[in-house]
């Protein structure tokens, strides 16, 4: 039987990818482009006059934050996408006629957003390396904040996607939450800036724990304690993982 | 052994419509049965929460004797069903969506490849597999979703209105693709508005009518209960109003060259030819007014207030 999950896996993850991999043009190039162009404007024309923060060039800075903001909007946009789309127009119906484990399509999901989130950090750090230098200071970490990241801003999307009613109600959390949370999670600058009370305000941003310890990982400088930022990073995965289990079983948004 | 065994099985939506107001249903396995109704009956329902996709209020459902609650992936594993209206992802190849559909059955890639080839020439598909199923026709997209339903060769097919707007042609070689499929040891239930293919088709029959069911019997037995049969015959000669027959009372005349005439089980057509002989009508040609299923379906779901009784 396990077999048979695994293979109901596979097909899941396997349709969830080729999804956004046969649209590249519309899921990869355009999340290229908007990094590139930060780049241009804040990492060179604007980043020179500010010169450098937390003891490196303001691109250098820069970088990861910007990587890590692709991941989570691409992560994001791909579940919270994917599945509704599957549920407007019904053929989510093929997953629940079938003998598939709710933990399979949420894994299923979640390894499709994942791919995507990845893909586009690949492409994004690759573009990064025209404007600033590679570096790497614990490949580990960054490999380990990049999944973990995906997989949590996965999870969320899916979460979206089981209360949305229309396609109005997949752009209200990433405009309203999600842009607003990473713009103030320490892409642009560093929380040792901020006064006080906006330092402890920030500490309150998961996406704070995500950028610092990705940055920690390519320069190998961070405003959080690494092993606080993992902690929180896995505290909310296993809290939306929950959530997203209990209302797949509920059948919440897909069953009447 | 049952195919299909629902015992008090109620539904409530949050709406507080009682969609099904606890039906029991057997099926036995290898039967071609129709379950038939109204619109708003609660056959989709009673098939939505069968397949799984809609949650039951209360009640029991097994198939082959298999809790769709407690094993209900053994359960799902012998269900194929092919839902009212289409549910597949259009921007797919056609190709893709039944190896898929496969795939979610957990059956292999190098399987699901040889049964969808199968299934897809089969159903006249084949060179279209790499069309978007978004450019496919009516017909073609209902034969689609045959085949998907197929693909991991389930005990028990349920068809939720296969043929709907699909052509006569096409329906006629639809029902002999489902009578192959039935005659290899497949259980077929039949939901349908088209009662001819029900009639044809079918060994037994359940109509549910506010989810209730009101009748569930053999096709053999239901069509016995029709005590009478009203045809429609095409003659020779031009009437000017309809003939005074001594055994026939409900003689309609409906235009110059032809009458419509209520025929009782006591007599026979020999009978009514006979009597409009003696009166020098001559009958060219003659068939039923409707079919015998939908005189009885009609009869049996209509309200009082629709037969003008109200």
């Amino acid at each position: 039987m396990l077999y048979q999950f695994w293979i109901a896996y596979l097909t899941i993850a396997r349709r969830e990818v080729l999804r956004f991999s046969r649209i590249w043009v519309q899921t990869i190039i355009p999340p290229v482009m908007m990094v590139a162009l930060y780049f241009i404007i804040f990492g060179n024309l604007i980043g020179q006059r500010i010169g450098e923060m937390d003891g490196m060039s303001y691109v250098d800075f820069l970088m990861p934050g910007l990587v890590m903001m692709s991941i989570i909007t691409n992560s994001y946009t791909n579940v919270v996408s994917s599945f509704y789309g599957a549920k407007y127009s019904r053929h989510i119906e093929e997953m629940q006629i079938a003998p598939v484990p709710d933990l399979v399509i949420l894994l299923g999901f979640v390894t499709g957003g994942m791919a995507r989130g990845i893909s586009v950090g690949i492409a994004v750090t690759l573009v990064s390396l025209v404007f600033t230098e590679f570096r790497m200071h614990s490949p580990l970490v960054v490999l380990l904040v990049a999944l973990l990241t995906s997989c949590l801003f996965s999870l969320a999307g899916l979460i979206n996607a089981i209360f949305a009613n229309s396609f109005d109600d997949i752009t209200i959390i990433p405009t309203f939450v999600l842009t607003p949370l990473t713009y103030l999670g320490g892409i642009f600058y560093s929380i040792k800036l901020l006064p006080d009370f906006w330092q402890t305000a920030s500490l309150g941003n998961p996406i704070l724990y995500m950028v610092n310890s990705f940055r920690y990982g390519f320069r190998g400088s961070s405003d959080i304690d690494l092993s606080t930022a993992l902690l929180v990073i896995l505290f909310f995965i296993t809290l939306l993982f929950s959530i997203c289990l209990a209302l797949l079983s509920r059948g919440t948004g897909i069953r009447q | 052994m049952l195919a299909l065994e629902i015992t008090d099985l109620y539904k409530t939506y949050s709406s507080g419509l009682e969609a099904l107001k606890g039906i029991s249903l057997q099926v036995k396995q290898g039967d071609f049965f129709a379950l038939l109704g109204p619109n708003g009956a609660g056959k989709s329902t009673c098939i939505g929460i069968i397949s799984g996709l809609v949650n039951k209020t209360s009640g029991t459902v097994r198939i082959f004797d298999h809790s769709i609650d407690d094993e209900f992936i053994v359960a799902k594993s012998l269900l194929g069903s092919v839902p009212q209206e289409f549910n597949f992802n259009t921007f797919e190849p056609v190709e893709e969506i039944v190896i898929n559909q496969a795939g979610f059955y957990g059956v292999t890639a190098k399987h699901a490849r040889i049964e969808t080839e199968h299934y897809l020439r089969q159903l006249g598909l084949w060179q279209h597999r790499r069309s978007q199923a978004r450019r496919l026709s009516g017909g073609m997209k209902r034969r689609l979703m045959i085949a998907r339903a197929l693909v991991h060769k389930p005990k028990l097919l349920i068809l939720d209105e296969p043929t709907a707007g699909v052509d006569i042609e096409l329906r006629r070689s639809m029902w002999d693709f489902l009578e192959q499929i039935n005659d290899q040891g497949t259980t077929i239930i039949l939901t349908t508005h088209y009662l001819e293919e029900a009639e044809r088709m079918c060994r037994n029959i359940a109509i549910i009518d506010e989810g209730n069911i009101i009748l569930n019997s053999s096709m053999q037995h239901l069509l016995k209960q029709l005590n009478s049969e009203t045809f429609v015959l095409y003659l020779r000669n031009e009437l000017e109003q309809a003939p005074l027959l001594n055994s026939f009372d409900n003689v309609v005349r409906l235009d110059q060259q032809s009458i419509e005439v209520e025929v009782p089980d006591r007599l026979s057509i020999n009978d009514l030819i006979r009597e409009l002989e003696a009166q020098g009508i001559v009958v060219e040609r003659m068939r039923n007014k409707v079919n015998r299923l939908e005189e009885l379906f009609v009869k049996m779901t209509s309200k009082p207030e629709q037969r003008g009784l109200g």
